[in-house]
C-alpha cells in the first residue's frame, strides 16, 4: 500500500482534488435550498464586487452561514490533523492526539468560566483560547521544573495530571452553574459545533492556525529528527529542547484556536496522521501536507453531514467518534499486519 | 384490681392510637407521581428541592420556606421582602446534580420536602430514596404550566393554607383560561411562527413538548422547532434562516445585543421587523427559567407580543398585581418602569 516516494505528489494532488470537489458540494447543500448557480453568483459578487441580484436571505445563507462554516471546518480539520501529526512525532507515539498536553481541558474550563459569568460569545471564545494556553503553559513549566532523564515521559505524565485537574475545574463549574440556563449552555459548548461560526470569528481562528501551520511547515525536516533519541539528534546539530518547545507552542496555538471555535472534536488529530502515514510513509515533510488536506476534507465532510441531515444539528464530535472508531481499527489492522 | 389496672394501661394507649388514626388517614396525600405520603398534622418548615418549588412555596406560605436553592443576587432581592431574600442558601436536590447537603438539610429540620417538575420514575424514585434516608415526607408535584392552578391548590392543601391557595389558583386560572379563550378565536394563520433563542449564540432551542417552550405552546403560537418532540437542541443558523420566524424570544442579553449587529440575522423576518424580545428575569424569569409559576406574569407579556391586535395588557398594572400577590411586596412605580423599559421588553 505504501507509495514510492515519487508517487507522493500524485497522492497529494488526489486528496486536494477531492477536497476541492467537497468544498463545491458543501456550498450547494444545506437545509435552505440554494441553486448552485446562485451560490456562484453570490460568491462572485462578494469576491469581485457588484450586485448578485439575489434575495437577501439567499445571499446571507451563502455568504454569512455556509462560507464561514466551510472555512471554519477546513481550518479546524487541518489544524487538528497538523497538531496531531506533529505531536505523534514529538512524543514518538502513534496514539497521541492534540490534547495530550491538556489543551482541550484548558479551553473547556476557560469557556465554562466565561459562560458562568454570562459573558458574550466573543469573550467565551477568548477565555477558551487563553484557558488552553494556560493549561499547556502549566504542563511545560511543571515538566521543565521536574526535568528528569526522559523529558517526553515527564511531559506526558504532567499533561495527564494537569488535564485531570482542569477536568475537575470543569466539573466544579458545571456543578455551580444555574441548571436551567448556564448548565445547558456549558454542555452544548463542550459538545462542540460549527453552528456559531460567523465571519467575524474567522480572523481570530484562521490567523493563529495559519501561523502555526507555517511554523510546522518550516520545521518539517527537523521534526523528523525528534523521532530519534536526544543524543542522536544533538549529533545532527539540532537543539532538541528548543525545537520541542517551538513544536508544542505551534501545535497548542492551532489546537486552542480550533477548540475555542468549534469545541472539543476528537479523533481527527489521532486518525488523520495515521491515514497520511499509511499512504506516504513516516517522513514528516510528506505527512504534514497530506494530513492538512485529509484533515480539512474529513472535517468538512463531517460538518456538512451534521448540518444537512436533520433540522437540528448533530454534534460533529459525536460523528467523528462514530466514524473514527471503526476507521481506526481498520487503519491499525492495515498498519500492524503490514509490519508483521 | 390488678386486672383493671392492666386493662387501663393497655386501653389508654389503644384509645389514643384509635383517636390518632383518623388524623393520620386525613393527612395521607397521594402526590402526582402516585406516591402515598404521610403528612404531619402541622407543617411549619418546608424545604423546596428546586427553583420551581421554591417559587410556589414562597408564594403560598413564605413564612414556612426555610431557604432557597441559591442566594438572591442584589438586583433580585429588591423585589421581595428583605426577610425572605435573606433566607439561607440550602442548594437543590436533584439526584446526581444535587448541591444540597443532606446533613445541613436535616439540621434545618424541615417538616416537608416539596419538589415541582417532572414526575417520571427517575424523580419518583429520588423522592422515595430521600424520604427513606431522611425520614422527612417528600411530595412531588407535576410542574407543567397548564396545570399551574391545580399545582397551587394541591400544594396549598399540603401546606395547610387553603385560602391562599384559592386566591392564587384563581389568579392562575383567570390568566390561563382568559388568554386561552381569546386565543381560541384567533385564526390559525394569524398565529405567529416563534423561535426561542437560548444561549449566547441564540442557537439552542426547545423542541415540541419541551418544558422550555411551554409558554409558546400554551399561547397557541407555532414553535418553528416544534416539528420534532424532545428537549433542548442545537440548531444551525441556516435552519433558522429557513424557518424565518416572525417572532424571536430570548433570555440571553448577550444574544439580544448581538442579534442586531450580525448581518446574517438580518435576513430573518423577526429581526428585520424588530420583533425580537428579551425576557425580564427579576426576581424570577418571565419565560422558561425557572419553569415555575413565575411564568404566569410572562404569559400576559408574551400574549401582547404574539398577538398585538388582540391583547393590550396594562403591563405595569399586571406586574404590580402579580408581584404583590406572589412575591408579597408591591413594587414601586419606578421599579416597574425600569423593568419594562429594559431593551427588548416592551411588546411594541
Amino acid at each position: 500500500m505504501m507509495l514510492p516516494r515519487s508517487r507522493f505528489p500524485l497522492a497529494l494532488a488526489g486528496v486536494v482534488a477531492a477536497l476541492a470537489i467537497l468544498v463545491a458540494w458543501s456550498f450547494t447543500v444545506g437545509r435552505f435550498a440554494v441553486a448552485p448557480s446562485d451560490v456562484v453568483r453570490a460568491l462572485w459578487a462578494s469576491l469581485f464586487g457588484g450586485e448578485s441580484g439575489l434575495a437577501r436571505n439567499v445571499e446571507a445563507v451563502v455568504l454569512q452561514v455556509r462560507a464561514p462554516r466551510v472555512a471554519a471546518a477546513l481550518a479546524v480539520g487541518a489544524a487538528l490533523a497538523a497538531a496531531g501529526a506533529a505531536y505523534q512525532n514529538l512524543f514518538r507515539n502513534p496514539l497521541v492526539s492534540p490534547d495530550i498536553l491538556g489543551v482541550a481541558a484548558g479551553c473547556a474550563l476557560g469557556a465554562g468560566i466565561a459562560v458562568l459569568a454570562s459573558l458574550p460569545i466573543a469573550a467565551i471564545q477568548a477565555f477558551a483560547f487563553v484557558g488552553g494556553l494556560i493549561a499547556v503553559g502549566l504542563v511545560v513549566a511543571i515538566g521543565t521544573w521536574i526535568g528528569g532523564r526522559d523529558p517526553i515521559l515527564t511531559l506526558v505524565l504532567t499533561g495527564v495530571v494537569v488535564g485531570s485537574a482542569f477536568g475537575a475545574g470543569i466539573a466544579l463549574v458545571k456543578y455551580v452553574a444555574d441548571p436551567y440556563n448556564q448548565l445547558p449552555a456549558i454542555t452544548f459548548w463542550l459538545l462542540g459545533s460549527f453552528t456559531g461560526a460567523l465571519p467575524r470569528d474567522l480572523p481570530a481562528t484562521l490567523i493563529p492556525i495559519a501561523l502555526s501551520v507555517a511554523v510546522l511547515w518550516l520545521l518539517r525536516w527537523r521534526i523528523d529528527v525528534l523521532a530519534l533519541s536526544e543524543d542522536e539528534a544533538r549529533s545532527l546539530g539540532v537543539d532538541v529542547r528548543r525545537l520541542r518547545l517551538v513544536v508544542i507552542v505551534a501545535a497548542t496555538l492551532a489546537t486552542a484556536s480550533a477548540v475555542s471555535l468549534a469545541g472539543t472534536i476528537g479523533w481527527v488529530g489521532l486518525l488523520v496522521p495515521h491515514a497520511a502515514r499509511l499512504v506516504t510513509g513516516a517522513a514528516f515533510a510528506r505527512v504534514l501536507p497530506l494530513s492538512l488536506a485529509i484533515g480539512a476534507a474529513f472535517m468538512l465532510a463531517v460538518d456538512t453531514a451534521c448540518r444537512t441531515l436533520f433540522a437540528t444539528e448533530l454534534p460533529p464530535g459525536v460523528v467523528t467518534a462514530f466514524i473514527g472508531t471503526p476507521a481506526f481499527v481498520v487503519l491499525l489492522a492495515a498498519a500492524f499486519r503490514r509490519s508483521a | 384490681m390488678v386486672g383493671r389496672a392492666l386493662a387501663r394501661r393497655l386501653l389508654v394507649p389503644l384509645l389514643a392510637l384509635l383517636a390518632a388514626l383518623p388524623a393520620f388517614a386525613s393527612r395521607e396525600f397521594i402526590d402526582d407521581a402516585g406516591r402515598k405520603v404521610q403528612l404531619p398534622d402541622r407543617i411549619d418548615r418546608v424545604y423546596a428541592a428546586g427553583p420551581p418549588a421554591s417559587v410556589l412555596v414562597f408564594a403560598l406560605a413564605p413564612e414556612k420556606l426555610i431557604g432557597w436553592t441559591r442566594h438572591f443576587r442584589d438586583d433580585e432581592s429588591e423585589w421581595v421582602p428583605r426577610k425572605y431574600a435573606d433566607l439561607p442558601e440550602l442548594g437543590r436536590l436533584t439526584g446526581r446534580g444535587s448541591t444540597a447537603n443532606v446533613e445541613v438539610l436535616l439540621q434545618a429540620k424541615p417538616d416537608l420536602i416539596v419538589d415541582i417538575g417532572a414526575t417520571s420514575a427517575t424523580f419518583a424514585s429520588l423522592a422515595d430514596r430521600t424520604q427513606a434516608q431522611t425520614g422527612i415526607p417528600y411530595v412531588l408535584l407535576d410542574g407543567r404550566l397548564d396545570t399551574t392552578a391545580r399545582q397551587i391548590e394541591r400544594l396549598a392543601a399540603v401546606l395547610g393554607t387553603p385560602e391562599r391557595g384559592k386566591e392564587l389558583s384563581a389568579y392562575a386560572a383567570e390568566v390561563i383560561d382568559g388568554l386561552r379563550a381569546k386565543i381560541a378565536r384567533i385564526a390559525p394563520d394569524q398565529r405567529p411562527q416563534v423561535y426561542y433563542a437560548r444561549g449566547p449564540q441564540g442557537l439552542v432551542t426547545g423542541l415540541e413538548g419541551s418544558i422550555n417552550v411551554e409558554m409558546i405552546e400554551l399561547l397557541g403560537a407555532r414553535n418553528v422547532a416544534g416539528g420534532e418532540r424532545g428537549g433542548l437542541t442545537n440548531v444551525g443558523l441556516e435552519q433558522v434562516v429557513l424557518w424565518d420566524p416572525q417572532v424571536i424570544v430570548t433570555n440571553d442579553p448577550n444574544f439580544y445585543r448581538d442579534v442586531w449587529k450580525l448581518p446574517v440575522w438580518n435576513s430573518v423576518g423577526a429581526v428585520r421587523k424588530k420583533r425580537v424580545y428579551l425576557s425580564p428575569h427579576l426576581p424570577f424569569g418571565w419565560f422558561d427559567f425557572p419553569p415555575g409559576a413565575n411564568r404566569l406574569i410572562g404569559l400576559a407579556w408574551l400574549a401582547d407580543i404574539l398577538y398585538p391586535d388582540t391583547f393590550h395588557h396594562d403591563l405595569a398594572r399586571e406586574v404590580k398585581r402579580f408581584y404583590t400577590l406572589f412575591y408579597h411586596q408591591e413594587p414601586a412605580d419606578a421599579q416597574v418602569e425600569r423593568l419594562l423599559a429594559e431593551p427588548g421588553v416592551a411588546p411594541r
